[in-house]
C-alpha cells in the first residue's frame, strides 16, 4: 500500500509536535534541575504542573472568568502565567522542605517513596478540592468580542498560514514563552551567583557546603525554579487544550521525565532537546499510527534510550567513584 | 523477621554474633540512638516480635485467620477476609523486591494484573479455554516470573532510580495496553478493553470447584501460609542474606563476590511470581478483571501496607496489610459512614495517646479540643445560624453529638476547601514547632481535622482514603522509614 505523502498533515503534526515539545521541555527542566542537584527523581513534579494549571484557572476566575474578563487579554495572560508560576514555585519549595529535606541522607529508596506519596497526595487533594470534572480555560473565546455567541477570540485565530496549515497565536505564544524562559534559565545558571552556587552544589554538595555555600537554600531555590517552569507549562496546557483536570499531571510528568532522560538527565540543553523529540514523536505517532499508540510510543522510546544509552543524548555518563 | 541487634538486653541470635565486626566503634557510639528508636509502642512491638519465635507467630496467625469464616458474615468475609489475604500476598511479594533486595519496583501491580488477565484468558469463555487450576496456576506463575526476568534485565545496567521509572512506565504501559490498545486476536479483543474479561472460572482443587466464599478464603489462606513459610526459609537462607547485603550496599556486596546482577533478577522474578499467583486467585474470586484493578492506587495501597508494617519483616507485612485493608474497607463508599466516623475518631484519639507524653498534657489537649470545639460552635452560631445549619452525613447515634460540636455550614463547599487547606498547613507547621507551642497548636489542628472529616471526607471516602494513604507514605518515610517492625538501617561510615 502506497500512501501519497501529505505535506499538510506533515506540517500540522510538526507544528503540534513543537508546541507539545515546548511543554514537555519545560517539565523536563524541572526534573533535570532537581536530579542534577539532589540525584532525586521528583515524582511529584507532574502534579506540581497540574496545580500550576489550576492556579492559572483560579487567576482567570478571579479576574471575571473566561467569558467576561475584567482586564484586557494580554495582561490577563501575563497575570495567569505569573500566578501559576509563583503558586507552583512555592509548592515546590514546601514539598522539598517537608517531604525531601528530612530524607537528605536516607537510603535512596526513601525519598523516592516519599515522592510517590506526595504525588498521590496532591492528585487526590486536587480531586477533593476541585472535583472530578474538567475545568475549561475556554481559550477558544478568550478575548473575543462576543464570547456568549462563541465567536472565536484572537488566541485561536490563524496568525499566519503555511501550506494551508494555520499557525495560531496561542502556539506562537507558547513557543516564544518557552524560548524566553529557557534563555532566562540558561543565563541564570551560567551568569548569576545563585547559578554558580547551583552548579557547585550539583557537582559536590559536601564540598560546596564546606566552601560556605548555603546548600539548603540553593536546593530550595532549585525546587522553586523547576516548579515555576512546571507552573508555566501548566498554564500553557490550559491555553492550548482548554481543559485542566486533577489527573493531568501523571502522564505529563511521565513524558516530561522521558524528555529529561532522552536528552540526558541533569543537562539543561538536553532537557530542551529531549522535550522537543518526545513532543514530535508523540505528535507523529498520534498522526500516523493512531492516538492509542501515542503514549506507548513515548514509553517505548524511553525504554530503548535507557537500554542503549542510559546517559541520554547530551548527558555525560556517570563515573562512579568508590 | 525483625532481628535483634546488639543492644545488651536483647538476646542476639547466634548468627549475628558471628557477623564480622565492621564499623564496631560507630555501632557502639550509636547505641543510645538505637535504644531511643526502640522506645515507645513501636519499640515494644519490635521487642515482642523478637521474643516470639517465628513458628509460634505463624501458628497464631494461621489459627486466628482460619477461624474467621466461622463467625464472620459472608459479605464481611469477602471484604475483610479475602481482600486482606490478597493484600498480604501482594505485600509479601513486594517485600521480596523492595524489602530484601532494595529495588524500587513501581510496576509491581502490573505483574499482578498480568497474572489475573492470563488466568482469565486460560479459564473463561473469552476463548472457550477452561484449564484446571492445577495446570493454569503453574503456567501463569512461571510466565509472570519470566516477564519479571525480562523487565528486570534493565536493572542490571541501570541505577536504582532508573529502574523505578522503567517499572513505573511498564505499569502504566500495561494499563494502556489492556485498556486502549486491546489488540484483536482470533476475532476478539484480547483483553476486552475497558470492559475487561468476565465470567472467569473459580479456582479448583484437583477438580473440586471452590465456589463459596468460605472455600475461597481457606484456599487463599493456605496459599498465604505456604508463601509465608517459604519466604521465612528463603530470607534466612544464603540467598536471603545476599539480598540484604545487596540492599545495604551493592558495591560492598559486589566486592564480596556476591553475584549482584543475578540476585537482582532473581528477586524481581520471585516478586513477580508471587504477584502472578495472587492474580490467579484474585481473578477467580472476583470472576471478572478490568484494568482499574491494576492501576496506580492499588500500587500505592500495597506500598503503604509494606512500609507501614516494616520493610523486610514478614510479620510486619502481615500486620501492615491487615491494618491497610481494614481502613481501606472502612473508607469504601458502600460502607455506612457511621462506621468510618467511629474509626476516624478512634484513630485520632489513638494517635494522640501514642504521641503525647506525659498523660496530663494529653488530658489538656483532649479537654482543650472539646472546649475549643464547643466555643467555636457557639461563636459561629451566634454570628449566623446558617454557619452551623449543615446536616451531618449519615448521622447514627454518634452523629448527634458531632452536630453540636463541629461547625458544618449549610452551604459548605468553599468552607470545606478552606478548612482542608488550613488543616494541611497546620499539620505541616506542627512538624516544625516544639514544646508548648506544639501542644497549643494541636488543639485547633485536631478540631480542624474533625471539621474536614465532617465536611468533605465523609462525603467522598474513596478520595479521603487515597489522600490518607499518600500522606501516610510521606509521614512514614520522613519519621520512621523502617515502619513498625522493620530493622533500622545502620550507616557504617
Amino acid at each position: 500500500m502506497i500512501v501519497a505523502f501529505n505535506t499538510e498533515l506533515f506540517i500540522q503534526l510538526l507544528v503540534n509536535g513543537i508546541t507539545l515539545g515546548s511543554l514537555y521541555a519545560l517539565i523536563a527542566l524541572g526534573y533535570s534541575l532537581v536530579y542534577g542537584i539532589l540525584k532525586l527523581l521528583n515524582f511529584a513534579h507532574g502534579d506540581v504542573y497540574m496545580i500550576g494549571a489550576f492556579a492559572g484557572y483560579a487567576v482567570l476566575s478571579l479576574l471575571g472568568g473566561p467569558l467576561s474578563p475584567n482586564v484586557a487579554l494580554a495582561p490577563l495572560i501575563v497575570l495567569m502565567f505569573l500566578g501559576a508560576m509563583i503558586a507552583s514555585g512555592l509548592l515546590g519549595v514546601v514539598i522539598e522542605r517537608f517531604a525531601y529535606r528530612p530524607l537528605r541522607d536516607a537510603p535512596r529508596i526513601a525519598p523516592l517513596i516519599s515522592a510517590l506519596g506526595v504525588s498521590f497526595f496532591l492528585q487526590n487533594s486536587a480531586l477533593l478540592l476541585f472535583g472530578a470534572q474538567f475545568r475549561s480555560y475556554d481559550s477558544f473565546v478568550l478575548g473575543s468580542k462576543n464570547p456568549e455567541f462563541f465567536e472565536p477570540g484572537p488566541l485561536t485565530d490563524p496568525l499566519f498560514v503555511v501550506k494551508n496549515v494555520n499557525i495560531q497565536l496561542i502556539q506562537v505564544i507558547v513557543l516564544s514563552t518557552t524560548v524566553g524562559l529557557m534563555v532566562a534559565l540558561t543565563l541564570l545558571v551560567a551568569k548569576t551567583a545563585i547559578g554558580k552556587a547551583m552548579r557547585a552544589t550539583s557537582y559536590d554538595r559536601e564540598a560546596a557546603a564546606m566552601m560556605g555555600i548555603d546548600t539548603d537554600r540553593v536546593i530550595a531555590s532549585t525546587f522553586f525554579i523547576g516548579s515555576l517552569l512546571a507552573g508555566a507549562a501548566g498554564v500553557m496546557f490550559g491555553l492550548l487544550f482548554s481543559q485542566v483536570f486533577h489527573f493531568m499531571g501523571f502522564l505529563a510528568g511521565l513524558k516530561g521525565f522521558t524528555a529529561a532522560v532522552v536528552g540526558g538527565i541533569g543537562s539543561i540543553p538536553g532537557a530542551m532537546l529531549g522535550g522537543l523529540l518526545v513532543g514530535l514523536a508523540e505528535a507523529f505517532a498520534a498522526g500516523y499510527l493512531g492516538g492509542r499508540w501515542a503514549d506507548l510510543t513515548v514509553f517505548g522510546i524511553l525504554i530503548v534510550v535507557l537500554l542503549v544509552r542510559p546517559s541520554g543524548l547530551l548527558g555525560t555518563p556517570a563515573i562512579k567513584k568508590v | 523477621m525483625g532481628s535483634g541487634g546488639d543492644i545488651p538486653e536483647i538476646p542476639a541470635r547466634p548468627d549475628e554474633r558471628e557477623r564480622p565486626r565492621v564499623g564496631v566503634d560507630e555501632w557502639v557510639a550509636n547505641v543510645e540512638d538505637r535504644r531511643e528508636e526502640r522506645a515507645g509502642i513501636a519499640g515494644l512491638a519490635g521487642r515482642i516480635d523478637d521474643l516470639v519465635p517465628p513458628w509460634a507467630r505463624l501458628a497464631a496467625f494461621g489459627l486466628v485467620a482460619a477461624s474467621l469464616p466461622l463467625w464472620m458474615e459472608r459479605g464481611d468475609l469477602f471484604a475483610y477476609g479475602i481482600f486482606t489475604l490478597i493484600y498480604v500476598l501482594l505485600g509479601l511479594g513486594l517485600n521480596v523486591v523492595v524489602g530484601y533486595a532494595g529495588l524500587l519496583d513501581l510496576g509491581y501491580v502490573a505483574f499482578f494484573g498480568f497474572g489475573a488477565y492470563f488466568y482469565a484468558l486460560l479459564s473463561s469463555e473469552q476463548y472457550g479455554i477452561h484449564w484446571p487450576s492445577a495446570v493454569s496456576f503453574p503456567v501463569v506463575v512461571v510466565s509472570t516470573a519470566l516477564l519479571g526476568l525480562v523487565l528486570g534485565i534493565p536493572s542490571r545496567r541501570l541505577l536504582g532510580d532508573y529502574l523505578a521509572i522503567v517499572t513505573l512506565f511498564f505499569g502504566q504501559a500495561f494499563v494502556v495496553f489492556v485498556n486502549a490498545a486491546n489488540p484483536t486476536v482470533r476475532g476478539k479483543g484480547l483483553t476486552g478493553g475497558p470492559n475487561g474479561i468476565a465470567d472467569i472460572d473459580p479456582n479448583d482443587l484437583f477438580g473440586y470447584e471452590l465456589t463459596t466464599r468460605r472455600q475461597q478464603y481457606w484456599f487463599i489462606l493456605g496459599a498465604v501460609l505456604l508463601v509465608l513459610i517459604g519466604l521465612h526459609f528463603l530470607s534466612e537462607s544464603r540467598t536471603g542474606r545476599a539480598w540484604r547485603a545487596l540492599r545495604e550496599d551493592p558495591l560492598a556486596a559486589e566486592a564480596m563476590s556476591i553475584p549482584v546482577n543475578r540476585l537482582k533478577l532473581m528477586a524481581f522474578a520471585f516478586g513477580a511470581a508471587i504477584a502472578g499467583l495472587t492474580g490467579c486467585m484474585f481473578a477467580a474470586v472476583l470472576t471478572a478483571v478490568t484494568s482499574g484493578n491494576f492501576a496506580l492506587p492499588i500500587l500505592i495501597t500495597i506500598y503503604a501496607a509494606v512500609i507501614l508494617g516494616g520493610i523486610g519483616s514478614l510479620t510486619g507485612v502481615v500486620i501492615g496489610a491487615i491494618v491497610i485493608n481494614v481502613s481501606f474497607q472502612f473508607l469504601a463508599p458502600e460502607n455506612p459512614q457511621d462506621n468510618a466516623r467511629i474509626l476516624f475518631y478512634a484513630v485520632i484519639v489513638l494517635l494522640l495517646l501514642l504521641g503525647i507524653r506525659p498523660l496530663w498534657r494529653l488530658a489538656a489537649v483532649l479537654g482543650g479540643t472539646i472546649a475549643f470545639g464547643l466555643m467555636a460552635h457557639a461563636i459561629a452560631e451566634a454570628i449566623s445560624p446558617s454557619w452551623t445549619a449543615g446536616a451531618v452525613v449519615e448521622g447514627g447515634r454518634f452523629g448527634d453529638v458531632v452536630a453540636d460540636w463541629v461547625i458544618i455550614p449549610a452551604d459548605n463547599e468553599r468552607f470545606a476547601n478552606a478548612a482542608y487547606i488550613a488543616l494541611v498547613v497546620a499539620i505541616l507547621a506542627l512538624t516544625k514547632i516544639h514544646g508548648w507551642w506544639r501542644t497549643g497548636l494541636l488543639v485547633p489542628t485536631v478540631y480542624l481535622a474533625t471539621i474536614v472529616w465532617e465536611t468533605s471526607f465523609v462525603a467522598q471516602p474513596a478520595v479521603a482514603r487515597w489522600i490518607l494513604f499518600g500522606a501516610l507514605l510521606v509521614f512514614l518515610m520522613t519519621k520512621r522509614p523502617q515502619g513498625l517492625l522493620g530493622t533500622p538501617r545502620v550507616e557504617i561510615v
